[in-house]
């Protein structure tokens, strides 16, 4: 499937493209002055999209808030404010409700799985992307169908091929399944970036002597580092929050990550409202960081993520 | 680069694919075919795993109402983020100072996880304490304070609304990078030409916008299709209250790991088969339908 409309990828620079500069005009500041267009709606319409925003953001900020607030607060005033600050519900969680052991469960897992597969994605998108035998098109194909398959569907086989191979209940088995099921996007991503190279560098490269391997690490890397970026944070957020296969493959609490182990802090401490909303903050925390330090690459692999 | 040294470099990636993803993938279809005692496997068994599905309890209840239940969240999640989603990008569009603001802000809830959101939900909408029906009790509105979750004929569609609210930003960006892309004369073209806004957002932008609708539904489809852990947050494996948020993922998870079913395997693996079908059929006829439209737009 490959239906990317006109416009996508360049999401927010579609409009800064500068209007056509009439011929014959003197060069001076070429760039005629951006027009101020009128948007849509005016002023009324202002107002419902700022409305909407605080709809999308007010069930978060409830949910910081009320982690900050002791329980007999949050059941005599669901919607007080959180003054004075109170941390009791995070230490509850983290050493009690075993949040920390999640917590490093669930780093440990994504960022293997990440590392794992954009490294094999990118050695793998090179080669695509540069190789000319039709075999390397034919490879390219099989990968890209796995675009399609809905992995969750196959829970069953992966299940009793780690129960072969002692896999079950193990937190290397999880990120071994995570970085296999990042491979198709990854390569989708990073051959696509790899084409748009020119050649003439690795050309050079290879006249001074370079061999393929210091071709690819010295020069082909460092190039694709902004596409490598995007694949690395836009498969970080779908590993860390995946909840069937820990639910299914893990066994041991102390190997939990963390939606399994959050289910089970729910099942057990379902009235104790502040501590699980401090454990719904703990699970989130990374992501909101990510966020904030990526909206970029999330955004850009949201959009690339329309071609597949 | 040599044909070698290129299958060199793909060696890594393929062993991890084939054995994590295309393997198990490839064998989950043969387990349905298959006659099962436990995990030993018997006979080649034909479709009786499958007919066991449409003839069997709990199938002959749970898999028509899972269905349903499924077809449901992905008609409701289309209605909301095509005419809400769509007004919110349309508005949006022009807006060249506060847009990129608001994008990130509507698309905030969709990095949470699903089950984190299912349970945010839970709390706020209990009726002991939730702010919701708090909120709604402050502001005269008594008879909207109800124990949504706890009512099944309401239960649906709050786990339908929580995942619009969740995703909203996903078509709302993708709608908005659609809409950068329809060239600005045109629509200024017909507004010369005495067009109103809503004729010409009719009559131009709509038309250019529906492969980016398109693509978004498709996407949308695979989504309500597979959805998990999001009901299964708001109402366990089983779908509470009394099965009114059961989905077809619940009903195979239920199948293959808690039923006890000695032919758990066979017919587990049965309903993935048909899910899967159902999903590739969907979205494959979808981008045919698309493509064809494509077509036509761009000659």
């Amino acid at each position: 499937m490959s239906v990317v409309p006109a416009g996508v990828g360049t999401a927010d620079e579609a409009v800064e493209v500068p209007v056509e500069t009439p011929p014959g005009r003197p060069s001076g500041p070429s760039r005629r002055p951006r027009r101020r267009r009128k948007p849509v709606g005016g002023a009324t319409a202002s107002v419902a999209l700022w409305a909407y925003a605080a709809l999308a953001l007010i069930p978060l900020v409830l949910m910081v808030s009320s982690s900050f607030r002791s329980n007999g607060d949050l059941i005599s005033d669901p919607l007080g404010a959180p003054w004075p600050l109170s941390v009791d519900s995070y230490r509850e969680a983290w050493t009690t409700g075993n949040f920390a052991t999640y917590f490093g469960n669930s780093l440990a897992v994504t960022l293997g799985a990440v590392v794992l597969s954009t490294t094999v994605a990118t050695m793998a998108s090179y080669a695509l992307a540069r190789g000319r035998s039709r075999i390397f098109r034919w490879l390219e194909s099989l990968f890209l169908s796995g675009l399609m398959l809905p992995i969750h569907l196959a829970i069953l086989p992966i299940f009793y091929l780690f129960d072969g191979v002692g896999l079950i209940d193990s937190r290397l088995g999880l990120a071994l399944m995570y970085g296999a099921s990042g491979v198709p996007f990854s390569i989708f991503v990073l051959t696509t970036f790899f084409r748009q190279l020119p050649g003439e560098l690795e050309e050079a490269a290879v006249l001074d002597g370079a061999s393929t391997w210091q071709t690819f690490w010295r020069i082909m890397v460092p190039l694709v580092k902004p596409a490598v970026a995007t694949v690395a944070v836009f498969r970080f957020v779908p590993i860390w929050n995946d909840f069937l296969f820990p639910l299914v493959l893990l066994r041991d609490d102390a190997k939990y990550t963390l939606p399994v182990g959050l289910t089970q802090f729910f099942g057990e401490n379902a009235t104790n409202f502040s501590a699980v909303f401090a454990g719904l903050v703990i699970t989130t925390i990374p992501l909101i960081v990510l966020f904030l330090v990526a909206t970029k690459q999330i955004v850009a692999g949201l959009t690339a993520g329309m071609a597949k | 680069m040599s044909r070698r040294t290129g299958l060199l470099f793909l060696t890594p990636a393929l062993a991890l694919f084939g054995v994590f993803v295309l393997y198990p993938m490839l064998t989950a279809f043969s387990y349905a075919f298959y006659e099962w005692q436990g995990t030993s496997r018997g006979g080649f068994s034909g479709l009786t795993n499958f007919t066991a599905l449409f003839t069997r309890a709990p199938f002959t209840t749970d898999l028509p109402r899972a269905l349903w239940h499924n077809v449901a969240f992905f008609l409701g999640t289309m209605a909301v983020q095509n005419t809400v989603g769509l007004t919110i990008a349309f508005l949006l569009h022009r807006r060249d100072r506060s847009r990129r603001l608001l994008q990130t802000l509507y698309a905030m809830p969709y990095l949470v996880s699903p089950i984190v959101i299912g349970y945010l939900w839970t709390l706020l909408l209990s009726p002991t304490f939730g702010p919701v029906n708090t909120l709604l009790t402050k502001v005269g509105l008594e008879s909207w304070a109800l124990p949504w979750l706890g009512d099944p004929d309401t239960a649906l569609w709050v786990v339908i609304l929580v995942s619009v609210w969740q995703w909203i930003g996903f078509p709302v960006l993708l709608y908005g990078a659609a809409l950068g892309g329809v060239p600005e004369e045109l629509t200024e073209a017909a507004r010369v030409d005495g067009a109103s806004h809503v004729q010409a957002f009719r009559r131009i932008t709509f038309p250019l916008l529906v492969p980016a609708i398109g693509t978004v539904s498709v996407l949308t489809f695979i989504f309500a299709m597979e959805a998990f852990a999001l009901p299964y947050a708001f109402g366990g494996s089983t779908g509470n209250p009394a099965g009114a948020t059961d989905f077809i993922s619940l009903l195979f998870y239920r199948t293959a790991f808690d039923s006890g079913a000695t032919d758990a395997i066979g017919t587990s693996s049965a309903l993935a088969t048909l899910l899967f079908l159902l999903i590739f059929g969907g979205a494959y006829a979808a981008t045919a339908v698309l493509r064809r439209h494509e077509r036509r737009i761009t000659t």
